[in-house]
């Protein structure tokens, strides 16, 4: 498998750690109800087809990146920034 | 007063030859990282270029002037290597010591490439990796950056790694120049 | 037998190797199977369930029968295909599966017992009586089982992993392959062509054709040659394409030394892991046999490889032989065989209308092969008329062929199902079934050599235009464009047993008795008959297994399909595949600046992640670990101590915003922390529980320093990442590890400011530097940073000076320390140092436990939110927990962590169980044995007794529950 990674390139997986979920990225505000919290935290949709991942790239520049990819196919359809480079 | 005595990262360890390869320990001077606050990139590029005359590198590059280089290391992140970093630096950016932390090696010879093909899942042939071309990956499970300079190919790896950098180096290069023997 | 002036071995250079004990001589270019067949050996291996004699059936990796290990000792490698294995002076080989000899094999006594060891036989037989299993079936099976034998040695070979990179991957160097990989290169465009064969050529090097009116092989060699000639071109022989896989990664085992005397620091063996932009698949086709009765006799062969061992080799398996076929292809067979003198019996068609293609041989139209004679070799065979009437023709060689499957393995490999043919009754591949890999050529059902050559150069023009390279077509040459037709045939009708599966003793029968016994998928037939489940993974017998399946339950083939191609396409050793993962390519060893000194002082060292720590410091008179830790904890209790610390994880935190992002990742409050100061910090998961704890120092203004634990480092470092750029984006923070950078020491007791201020360029003193100070000092002129931080619970600093510097202050540092009462200490006193004072590690904090847990409840700050705030504070985990305390011995004997807390008289079993220790040591200071652990609700059980139990070793002792303070617990002697 090989992830592309929007700053260094396209690179072997073996470079990346996976989280899991895109919507880890949905943080409840702190005095959401537990309800929304056990969600976020517990909940996760098991797609057939596309779904959208947290990849962090470990060994290459850092950046923690939000991975499309499809299930059924194995396809990689692009990776995006969780957070664009600020200096910049 | 007390006398301390420094020693180099792989004191003891190089150089390593085998064949036509080559494997040496570079002492670099400073190693600076250099990651620029929030908006301040451009202005971080323009003191380099006047303190250092070399600007912030692009992602997977190094820009070099003489003996001193600034190599790409990580978001936001690069390293100058060589000379102590201008103090007004520290206005525009974070300004961390790194000269202690890595153990840099140069690898020269006909196939280095082919040795590093056995430990990294890049390609740094030529073509794909020219020079001052630079990458953050790994080696074996080190994470390490890699770059193209005149005289090689320079790794630097975290220091308490340097023994087991140069023993998979070694062993790699040794596998490189028995297929040599081969052909 | 050879044959004069046929084949491309060197009649020059013989070679000399052993079979079976028995020295032997082939020649230079043989295989293993091509040289005992030149001597007339065609008894190669006994089969697996039966013990059957087995020959040599196929001339390639496909081969199921012919398997043997070579070499000796604890390099000896089963399994290996003679049909590849290359000769070499002195190759040692040995065949498996018999015993005592091939020759004469006592487990033949299967065969015999045959009508009992059908479909299912094992699922069926050794059921019964329950007690059995364990005692008598398990230990029989064993022994029968497995194919070939491993040393049971350390397997002394090199192998090899590597990585390549390139735009276009052609897959087979036949015809297509080569045509493939020349019309992409010509674009200029980046290309590797993996040839499983020691040289291209592929299926024309096994046939007598022409191209462009010349011998095929000149061919062959002109376009090798000006592959070589290009720098975008790298040609990988030996090397098979094992394995396709996400995103244009491919796995392929290359044989470097395996067919060398001498590896001279060669691997044996090279994985490598191919990253293609495109990939074009040339890997040909497979010859499909067909099943009669005895048809595994030894001399009976694929005829596509009699021929190659004909055109490669120059072997034939006999004087006379005949070739059995329902296709045009098979003629090829006779016609090559009769005009290299071989005398051919028979050309046996079994389709009425075939026209003979193989010139002046006796021709048989619609007849078949009902039956082979013979035991140990062929003898003779039974044709059976269209009418029905029998005729036995003595023979020495039988080629059969029952068509051709493409090689769609790795389409498949991914997950998509290949698609059935019916003109060519086989199954080819689907469109896209891997992204951005094309078929060519005989992987695709083109089976002529002139079809081949177009395909190969479509597909690898198109591969590379793909990419933006662009190019013509490059020149097609003439080369031979016989049609490939065939009727299907799959089993002969008849008695006896009718081989499928050569390698896993599986018959028609078989087959069709798992259709009756309601094994109807094809999926199920495979694990109830055992079809396609051995090293060949079927490759010669899946499509007439399902065939027959199909048939047996009245269904097409498509509708009954095919089981699933799985990587790898062929055996790849378990060491290819983790080549490098061995020592410190397993896990670098990271040592710190104090591990030369601290080995040269005999310290045995201890594992702490990847880093190197040492155990303890013995001294001369001292015969147990416990008596060197013991001196250790009383001198830094005492005295003063010495302990490297630089394993511990120091990130460099800048920039106008980091007291409000700690603030957010740390439980308590930093924003407000001084600069000059250290604070305590504990940092929980998003789930509540207990992350990591250190302490965290603010140099100045915008200038921290955190430490993580040794364990943590790497994960505390991929979470500030993580909470920086997804939750933080508006701050302005930047940070990166420091760890490497500074070598940290502890100085630890009551002497360990006077040994400080005999080093620091300036002296330091309890005002300037009081308990959790921080700030710049000078050592010898060296910047350091001076920490007055405590792990012991005893007056203590630790000093960090830049990492070259480490080894020169340890040594300096340990001299004071020996010349006032004290010394250097190590893990086993460290942990008995904390252990009194109740500081937690990660035996406590292991991924189970809360603020709440560990009594740290009131550190999670209610004036600002934090990771891991919100979840901590759900039901359950703040109230009814087990929670920390100190265990005590009461009764004789000692505490073990890992033991279990059990009410004094409740039975030790889990409904009662009340709790576990995490960490034991003992102390000198109290004179007995601490312990930390968790109890339900222990907090408020100070002073109760309960049963500490460890069932698995042997403990049972009364313990006493104490605060987990048990040493200095005012806190007094740290702060001096």
């Amino acid at each position: 498998m090989r992830i592309p990674c929007p700053i260094c390139g396209t690179r072997d997986r073996r470079e990346f750690y996976y989280q899991g979920a895109a919507s880890m990225l949905d943080r409840p505000a702190a005095e959401a109800p537990l309800e929304v919290w056990h969600d976020y935290l517990h909940l996760r949709d098991n797609p057939a087809g596309g779904t959208r991942d947290l990849w962090y790239h470990a060994s290459g520049c850092g950046s923690w990146l939000v991975v499309e990819r499809d299930t059924v196919t194995h396809e990689v359809l692009g990776a995006a920034l969780v957070e664009a480079c600020d200096a910049d | 007063m007390v006398e301390l005595n420094a020693l180099s990262a792989c004191d003891g360890l190089l150089p390593v030859e085998h064949g036509r390869l080559t494997l040496r320990e570079e002492t670099l001077g400073a190693i600076t990282s250099l990651a620029p606050f929030k908006g301040q990139g451009k202005a971080l590029s323009a003191a380099l270029q006047a303190a250092h005359g070399v600007g912030f590198p692009a992602p997977n590059r190094m820009e070099v002037s003489g003996d001193v280089a600034c190599v790409w290391t990580g978001r936001d992140q690069a390293f100058l290597l060589g000379p102590q970093p201008d103090a007004g630096l520290g206005a525009m950016a974070a300004v961390t010591d790194q000269s202690d932390a890595w153990a840099v090696v140069l690898l020269s010879g006909e196939g280095a490439e082919d040795v590093l093909a056995r430990l990294v899942p890049v390609d740094l042939r030529p073509a794909a990796f020219p020079l001052h071309a630079a990458v953050r990956t790994e080696l074996g499970h080190m994470a390490v950056s890699i770059m193209r300079i005149e005289a090689g190919l320079r790794i630097m790896a975290f220091r308490s790694m340097a023994a087991t950098l140069v023993h998979e180096l070694s062993d790699a290069m040794a596998a490189v120049e028995a297929r040599r023997r081969l052909s | 037998m050879r044959i004069d002036g046929k084949g491309r071995v060197d009649r020059t250079r013989p070679v000399t190797y052993s079979f079976d004990g028995v020295t032997r001589t082939g020649l230079a270019g043989d295989t293993l199977a091509s040289a005992l067949m030149a001597e007339g050996e065609l008894l190669l291996g006994r089969s697996f369930k039966y013990h059957r004699p087995r020959g040599v059936l196929t001339a390639g990796s496909e081969e199921p029968n012919a398997l043997v290990t070579v070499r000796t000792g604890a390099q000896a490698d089963p399994n290996t295909r003679a049909t590849v294995q290359e000769l070499y002076e002195g190759l040692t080989a040995v065949s498996q599966n018999r015993w005592p000899s091939l020759d004469f094999d006592l487990l033949a006594v299967n065969n015999l017992a045959a009508p009992f060891l059908g479909a299912g036989f094992y699922y069926k037989t050794f059921m019964w009586p329950k007690a059995f299993w364990e005692k008598l079936y398990e230990p029989m099976i064993r022994r029968a089982a497995g194919l070939g034998a491993l040393s049971g040695a350390h397997d002394p070979d090199r192998y090899e992993r590597a990585f390549a990179f390139c735009d276009v991957l052609v897959i087979g160097g036949g015809p297509a392959g080569l045509m493939a990989a020349w019309a992409a290169a010509k674009t200029g465009a980046d290309v590797i062509l993996c040839c499983e064969e020691p040289e291209p050529g592929g299926r024309l090097l096994s046939e007598d054709e022409q191209i462009e009116g010349r011998p095929a092989l000149d061919w062959v060699q002109e376009t090798v040659a000006l592959l070589a000639t290009r720098d975008n071109v790298r040609i990988m022989t030996r090397t098979t394409v094992t394995g396709a896989f996400d995103q244009g990664t491919y796995g392929a085992l290359e044989r470097v030394a395996g067919h060398l005397p001498e590896a001279d620091g060669l691997p044996l063996e090279c994985f490598w892991r191919i990253a293609a932009r495109r990939a074009v698949l040339a890997a040909g086709a497979l010859e499909r046999h067909v099943a009669f009765r005895d048809n595994d006799r030894p001399g009976v062969m694929m005829a596509g490889a009699m021929r190659a061992y004909l055109h490669r080799w120059g072997v034939v398996p006999g004087q006379s032989v005949a070739v059995f076929g329902n296709n045009d292809d098979a003629h090829r067979t006779a016609r090559d065989m009769a005009h290299a003198g071989v005398d051919v019996v028979a050309l046996i068609d079994s389709r009425h209308d075939a026209e003979n293609r193989a010139g002046d041989v006796p021709f048989y139209p619609g007849w078949q092969v009902a039956r082979a004679h013979g035991g140990k070799a062929l003898e003779a065979i039974t044709l059976r008329a269209p009418n029905g009437r029998h005729e036995k023709l003595a023979v020495q060689g039988l080629g059969v062929s029952g068509g051709w499957n493409p090689s769609v393995h790795l389409t498949c490999h991914t997950g998509a199902r290949p698609v059935w043919r019916d003109d060519i009754a086989a199954f080819v591949p689907r469109d896209g079934a891997v992204p951005g890999l094309s078929v060519a050529g005989a992987a695709r059902g083109t089976f002529d050599t002139s079809g081949c050559l177009r395909d190969g150069a479509e597909a690898g023009l198109e591969a590379a235009q793909a990419l933006g390279f662009s190019g013509a077509l490059p020149h097609l040459p003439q080369a031979d464009a016989s049609p490939y037709r065939l009727r299907r045939l799959w089993a002969v009708a008849g008695k006896g047993r009718a081989w499928l599966d050569f390698q896993n003793d599986v018959t028609v029968k078989d087959v069709k008795q798992a259709a009756a016994e309601n094994y109807v998928s094809v999926e199920h037939m495979k694990r109830y008959t055992t079809q396609g489940m051995a090293t060949d993974q079927g490759k010669s017998s899946n499509v007439a297994a399902l065939a027959i399946l199909a048939d047996a339950t009245g269904r097409d083939i498509p509708e009954t399909g095919t089981t699933t191609f799985r990587p790898p396409y062929s055996p790849v050793a378990i060491a290819a595949l983790g080549a490098g993962a061995q020592g410190m390519g397993f896990a670098p060893q990271r040592f710190t600046t104090s591990h030369k000194a601290s080995v040269a002082m005999g310290a045995p060292m201890i594992e702490a992640g990847l880093w190197y720590r040492p155990s303890y410091f013995p001294r001369k008179g001292e015969t147990h670990w416990r008596h060197s830790c013991d001196r250790e904890v009383t001198m830094v209790r005492e005295a003063v101590g010495i302990c490297d610390v630089s394993t511990l994880g120091k990130i460099d935190l800048q920039g106008r915003d980091v007291g409000a992002f700690l603030d957010f990742v740390y439980t308590n409050t930093f924003s407000t922390l001084k600069p000059g100061r250290v604070r305590y910090g504990l940092m929980l998961r998003e789930d509540g529980h207990v992350m990591d704890d250190g302490t965290t120092a603010r140099l100045s203004d915008k200038h921290w320093v955190m430490t993580t634990t040794t364990a943590a480092a790497g994960e505390v470092m991929r979470h500030l990442d993580w909470v920086k750029q997804a939750f933080c984006r508006e701050m302005d923070v930047r940070f990166i590890s420091v760890t490497e950078q500074w070598a940290q020491f502890a100085v630890a007791g009551p002497n360990s400011r006077a040994l400080l201020n005999g080093l620091l360029d300036s002296p330091v003193d309890d005002e300037s530097f009081p308990f959790m100070q921080c700030g710049p000092v000078t050592v010898g002129g060296v910047e350091a940073r001076l920490f007055r931080i405590s792990f012991s619970g005893e007056y203590a600093y630790e000093l960090a000076v830049p990492a070259r510097y480490g080894a020169s202050l340890f040594d300096l540092l340990v001299a004071r320390a020996e010349g006032m009462g004290g010394g250097a200490y190590g893990m086993e006193a460290l942990n008995v140092l904390r252990i009194e004072k109740g500081h937690i590690t990660h035996s406590e904090i292991h991924g189970r436990v809360t603020a709440f847990d560990i009594g740290f409840a009131r550190m999670v700050s209610g004036k600002k939110d934090c990771i891991g705030k919100a979840l901590a504070a759900r039901p359950g985990l703040n109230e009814d927990r087990e929670e920390l305390v100190g265990l005590r011995p009461v009764s004789a004997g000692h505490l073990i962590a890992g033991g279990h807390l059990f009410g004094e008289g409740a039975e030790p079993v889990s409904a009662n169980d009340q709790g576990y220790v995490t960490s034991v040591g003992y102390s000198p200071a109290m004179g007995c044995d601490l312990g930390l652990g968790f109890l339900r609700n222990g907090r408020a059980r100070h002073g109760e007794k309960l049963r500490l139990v460890d069932h698995l070793r042997g403990v049972d002792i009364v313990v006493q529950v104490t605060d987990p303070v048990a040493f200095d617990p005012e806190g007094g002697r740290l702060r001096g």
